[in-house]
């Protein structure tokens, strides 16, 4: 294990560089570009075997990596933002053809007005694409979740693609202590890749075909069910990582939940500063505690009713809008999943930190001193109104 | 250089059972150029005609390997594969030679997807590009697109009281693909096969990208009989509409030069799109459709340094 100080992005590339994927496509965009820039070095010194193509927009990106993964090798890309935007048509077909492709993803608000700093409406506008989602909390969980991601994808019981969340310009930009694995032992991590198809192979094999009324609807149940064995790949993958790494994985991390009465949720970076802010506010007396959410898709429903079931009343921070006028993406998955509860806590949301407004442990410590059952259902949190 | 016979013989890549229409011109494109091919073959296809009725889960007419993706990104899915195949002998894997083709529609090539192929080929992936060219959205009914010729009445561009069917010309595309500067381009139809053969094989050597670009009658968007297809289009080649060149490595050489010129108004005159053209109103707007293929014509002849009988 080596410890360097490394951006968000230089944690990617190299988990990247690690990983040695046969088909790199990709196009540059505000945040993410530093990758491909990092990754481009790579070919150039012979660092990697990589055949990198400089595609000319993020939708090509998407369809060269999946015309490469159906040729049956390892391949990536990486985007942001309007580029995830681009991408949405083939992220539905790199599902659909069951093709475990990675794809970091450094999280940027979308136009209009444009905006190139950080928020989570990319990722939310794809969440139901049939891609594998993880949000990472620092520059070590991306690099680490870029790794774990291959595994899971290519687990045979799940053969999806997966995407890795770093927040834009907070985690990509800003520099962290990062402990990067031996190159050898990330080979012996990922192992060698076992396609389901391969159009190189000797034998003819037509891949995308047209699925009328009497196929379509299997695919897509199959393609369901391979979702629903995420969570269990997600948690044995995690537990193996945590032996070679020391660092634990699963859907969710609990942090100060045993007795707590108020419980914040939260993605991404914020879920770092909140727990600090639960351990000011607890040093105030309050009982609060924090539940990040590292994979949103699948979405982690029986692990949140465990962990929330006995509180009195959750607060769900949501980095980006939903227009169903309830409230956040989050917030309203959180709701959805404490349903079932008998005597379940009450749920508030709080939409925070669009288009890269600062939050500060201030604004986090305050909303838990103000988390009330009886509150409003939705708070706007550091806008002008 | 490959006789009728000698092509029966080779395999069929592209089988029988497919379920374009009677008198479809696509068949015949894809079939010759894979009676091209030597190695084993991997195709990918645009969203269209050819994808719909070729591949309809749980059967395929594809005797190669197969992929279909998108509408607008097939060339983009191509370069992938090729960068794939020439990267894994870097990774010990070397899987012997391939060829790499992708075909695309008018839609998917001039419209949709021109800016995927124009990378693709700008990058240098070596694959052939064959457009199947009927002049308008066949697969989604009849809709013009910048293939369509000016006049043709499409879905979209209905004669009526206002129009006179698609008011624009078509764009040039074969000579846009040349200006990019690859080493092969090459304009073909069915009709002189022996012609679209040599050049799908002269395109296949290519070390590079190269592109064909092949005229393919839809009897559903020309409104014309199964029967005449093949004919339709040595009309079209002949009235110097569909004229047969190619570009090879930027130096443009005519294949095909008419003995007897067939009239291009008689050839709009065969085809239902441009019925609206013959009733003794629009010979002013026919007077011009001919003097702009005449026009084109020359500048081919200019650019393949031939000269022009007529002059």
């Amino acid at each position: 294990m080596t410890i360097k100080a490394l951006s968000g992005n230089e944690a990617v590339a190299q988990a990247m560089r690690q990983i040695d994927p046969v088909v790199v496509a990709a196009y540059p965009i505000t945040p993410q570009t530093e990758i491909v820039q990092l990754f481009s070095g790579f070919v150039s010194d012979g660092l990697v075997r990589t055949e990198f193509v400089p595609v000319e927009s993020e939708h090509s990106a998407l369809s060269a990596v999946v015309g490469a993964a159906v040729a049956g090798v390892r391949a990536m890309t990486a985007t942001s933002s309007n580029g995830l935007a681009l991408m949405y048509e083939v992220l539905h077909i790199a599902a659909g053809l069951r093709l475990p492709i990675v794809m970091p993803v450094v999280t940027r608000a979308l136009s209009a007005p444009i905006n190139i700093h950080c928020d989570h409406s990319d990722v939310m506008g794809a969440r139901d694409s049939g891609w594998i989602i993880l949000f990472s909390e620092n520059a070590q969980e991306a690099y680490d979740n870029v790794l774990q991601a291959v595994r899971i994808g290519e687990h045979a019981d799940v053969r999806l693609p997966v995407m890795v969340a770093l927040d834009g310009f907070v985690l990509s930009h800003g520099v962290e202590r990062v402990s990067l694995l031996e190159d050898a032992a990330v080979e012996a991590f990922i192992g060698e890749y076992q396609p389901t198809v391969d159009v190189l192979g000797d034998e003819p094999v037509t891949v995308g075909a047209l699925a009328l009324q009497d196929s379509f609807f299997e695919f897509r149940r199959q393609m369901a069910e391979g979702l629903y064995h995420a969570p269990r790949v997600i948690e044995e993958v995690g537990r193996e990582f945590e032996g070679i790494s020391g660092r634990p994985y699963g859907l969710v991390e609990a942090y100060r939940t045993e007795d707590a009465r108020a419980v914040l949720v939260a993605l991404g970076s914020t879920a770092g500063s909140a727990k600090e802010a639960v351990d000011l506010a607890r040093e105030e007396g309050l009982r609060v505690g924090l539940v990040k959410v590292r994979a949103i898709r699948p979405f982690p429903a029986a692990a949140l009713r465990e962990l929330l079931g006995g509180c009195e009343v959750v607060g769900v921070l949501d980095r980006s809008l939903d227009y169903s006028g309830q409230g956040g993406a989050l917030y309203t998955e959180v709701k959805a999943a404490l349903h079932p509860l008998e005597g379940r806590p009450r749920a508030r949301g709080f939409v925070y930190g669009l288009g890269g407004r600062e939050i500060g442990m201030e604004d986090l410590v305050g909303l838990m001193r103000e988390l009330v059952p009886s509150g409003a259902d939705v708070t706007y949190l550091g806008v002008r109104e | 250089m490959y006789s009728l016979k000698e092509l029966s013989k080779r395999p069929e890549l592209f089988e029988a059972g497919h379920r374009a229409c009677a008198g479809c011109g696509f068949p015949q494109a894809v079939r010759l150029v894979l009676k091209a091919t030597e190695h084993p073959v991997v195709v990918a296809v645009a969203t269209g005609c050819l994808e719909v009725t070729s591949t309809v889960f749980p059967y395929t007419s594809w005797n190669c390997s197969f992929v279909h993706n998108a509408f607008e990104n097939v060339a983009a899915t191509i370069s992938g594969i090729e960068a794939a195949h020439s990267a894994l002998p870097r990774y010990g894997k070397d899987v012997g030679p391939r060829h790499f083709i992708a075909f695309g529609g008018d839609g998917a090539s001039y419209d949709i997807g021109l800016q995927s192929l124009s990378g693709a080929l700008e990058r240098g992936h070596r694959f052939l590009y064959v457009c199947y060219d009927n002049g308008a959205y066949a697969n989604t009914g009849v809709q013009r697109s910048g293939a369509t010729p000016r006049g043709a009445g499409t879905t979209t561009t209905p004669p009526g009281r206002f129009l006179d069917g698609k008011p624009q010309r078509r764009k040039d595309l074969t000579a846009i693909i040349a200006a990019h500067g690859i080493p092969y381009v090459a304009q073909a139809a069915i009709s002189n096969w022996r012609d679209l053969v040599r050049k799908a094989r002269r395109a296949l050597d290519t070390d590079g990208p190269s592109f064909l670009n092949i005229l393919t009658p839809c009897r559903l968007i020309w409104g014309t009989a199964p029967e005449e297809t093949v004919d339709l289009v040595r009309h079209a080649v002949n009235s110097c509409f569909w004229p047969l060149f190619e570009v090879v490595d930027g130096r443009w050489k005519l294949n095909y030069k008419p003995k007897r010129r067939q009239s291009y108004v008689d050839w709009l005159r065969r085809q239902r799109r441009f019925a609206h053209l013959f009733d003794g109103r629009h010979d002013d707007l026919l007077a011009e459709l001919e003097a702009e293929v005449e026009a084109a014509w020359r500048q081919l002849l200019e650019r393949c340094g031939e000269v022009d009988d007529k002059s």
